[in-house]
């Protein structure tokens, strides 16, 4: 579905991703874990187009998305939940959600926010209300709902557990999976490598701009060399 | 009575500065520049409609529809020529970018109608309205300043809050990365806002005109720095900010005129800014930014 080989992406004279390559595969949880500043954010920002690979291809769903724009690589179905959410903090829940349907077509954005409200009800009680009001939680929400209402094929998650209690982290990855049952890939992006691993199909490790490791999500977990960097031994 | 009438000219000229600060405050908050060259604009709007009335023998109305076309296009042009390539440029290279778009405004126009003032016939040609047994007389102009203001402010809140770009709109000056991660073109809502600003401005330039008729290619730069001080006043990127700072400065500089001194009335204008500044630095509808630690 995703394949992405040998992208080298700077900022200014710093070599944040250094070849690069890994494919994301119709149907599976995909995680890209490793530590702050190995570049998976990136990564992220590469592949929806909001940065720019200056070697190497993208591939999605089998079309040259490299140098295509942001807006289109939204309409084509690869949709990307930043880091932080971002939503729009002085717009309402709705209006929100509004905003993620920027690229679909009228008539299927009533049936789309129906979904979106089945898998977050907290959003449609608090739909009049203004975003930036919102918990952490209900924000990361918010923000999840937002790409979904772009129909995404492949929705790209960055650090969706930040910032959050336990209980809302096991809360957003029982999300993540129905949203992965009810037929969307995923590509998880992750500090939180013990969560992340135990959902995915598979898992790549970055370090440093590189790709060190991949394997599928278990044996990602039970590796020695995982176990010592990231799930503290 | 005279009170009266003087804070209804104020709220005239008032309207004129919100409608010109609009421009200047929504440019501000989708692409985070100040655009110095919007004042003259106004000039440029003025001269289409005082040609197209003058010399071509238009009709008034055909005038405005052609100043507000014409200024449209030059926004949106100055916007793709000018400012486009500096998108990820410091502010300052912007800032002295627009001043530069000012300069050449004005110096276009000297080259082309001459260095002499024109004097622009009002397009409104109404009879003045009459109250309380004619002891209080408002210009048509003056009423028809502040109903345009109103129609403009309404219907802006509405194309913000109900429309589809609207709302991009709003987004982009939110988060312009997160807007293009929904899909929104951040380049084309850029564009539009110019052409919003400087229709705008082409209307703004033939309302004050038609109050103050004298036409002069630095016609434009000084009710432009006012209505950037309206904007400031009002908190810059708010809409409904611009407005009332707009019409409160016209009030405070109509009143200042009145009563202090005619010749110290632009400095009571911008004592009103630095104080302003002082107290509340975000102005009077703008948000506080919380610096973050």
């Amino acid at each position: 579905m995703l394949s992405v080989y040998n992208i080298n992406v700077w900022y200014g004279a710093i070599h944040a991703i250094k070849n690069v390559s890994f494919e994301v595969n119709d149907g599976e949880i995909v995680a890209l874990i490793g530590a702050n500043g190995a570049g998976k954010s990136t990564t992220l920002k590469t592949l929806s187009g909001l940065l720019r690979s200056r070697s190497g291809s993208i591939k999605f769903m089998d079309q040259d998305i490299m140098h295509m724009s942001a807006e289109k690589i939204v309409e084509n179905g690869l949709v990307h939940v930043p880091e932080g959410r971002r939503i729009f903090q002085q717009m309402t829940v709705e209006e929100n959600l509004d905003m993620g349907a920027y690229t679909q077509p009228r008539d299927t954005i009533a049936g789309n926010l129906e979904r979106v409200y089945e898998h977050f009800p907290r959003l449609k009680e608090r739909r009049r209300q203004i975003a930036g009001t919102l918990s952490g939680g209900e924000q990361q929400m918010l923000a999840m709902g937002r790409a979904l209402m772009a129909n995404p094929k492949l929705l790209m998650l960055d650090e969706p557990s930040m910032g959050l209690a336990p209980i809302l982290v096991e809360q957003i990855f029982e999300i993540i999976q129905a949203l992965h049952k009810a037929g969307t890939t995923i590509l998880l992006v992750e500090q939180n490598a013990q969560a992340a691993l135990s959902i995915a199909t598979r898992g790549y490790v970055m370090e440093t701009g590189t790709v060190t490791l991949t394997g599928s999500g278990q044996e990602l977990l039970h590796n020695d060399d995982v176990r010592k960097a990231y799930l503290g031994g | 009575m005279e009170v009266l009438a003087n804070i209804i000219n104020g709220a005239s000229l008032g309207s004129v500065y919100a409608i010109i600060a609009l421009g200047y405050t929504m440019v501000y908050g989708i692409a985070k520049m100040l655009n110095f060259a919007h004042g003259d604009v106004i000039m440029v709007g003025a001269y289409i409609c005082f040609c197209a009335v003058s010399y071509l023998g238009l009709p008034a109305l055909a005038g405005v529809l052609l100043s507000v076309v014409g200024c449209t296009v030059l926004g949106i042009v100055v916007e793709r020529l000018a400012y486009k390539p500096l998108r990820n440029a410091p502010s300052l290279n912007v800032l002295i970018t627009a001043i530069g778009v000012s300069y050449f405004l004005q110096n276009a126009a000297l080259i082309i109608m001459g260095s002499d003032p024109k004097s622009f016939s009002s397009i409104i040609a109404l009879p003045a309205l009459q109250l309380f047994d004619g002891r209080l007389t408002i210009s048509a102009t003056a009423v028809i300043t502040i109903l345009a203001c109103v129609i403009i402010m309404v219907a802006l809140t509405l194309f913000t809050t109900k429309t589809k770009m609207g709302k991009a709109m709003r987004a982009c000056s939110e988060d312009r990365d997160a807007a293009q991660l929904m899909g929104i073109n951040v380049n084309s809502t850029i564009s539009m806002v110019f052409a919003i600003g400087s229709g705008l401005a082409a209307i703004a330039g033939i309302l004050m005109c038609s109050a103050y008729p004298t036409l002069m290619p630095t016609t434009g730069s000084m009710p432009g720095i006012k209505a950037f001080t309206a904007a400031v006043l009002g908190g810059i990127g708010s809409i409904p900010g611009a407005a009332l700072g707009g019409v409160l400065l016209g009030i405070i500089e109509i009143l200042a005129r009145a009563y202090i001194s005619t010749q110290l009335a632009d400095a009571v204008v911008f004592a009103v800014l630095i104080v302003m500044l002082l107290i509340r630095p975000a102005g009077l509808l703008g948000k506080p930014v919380n610096e973050k630690v």
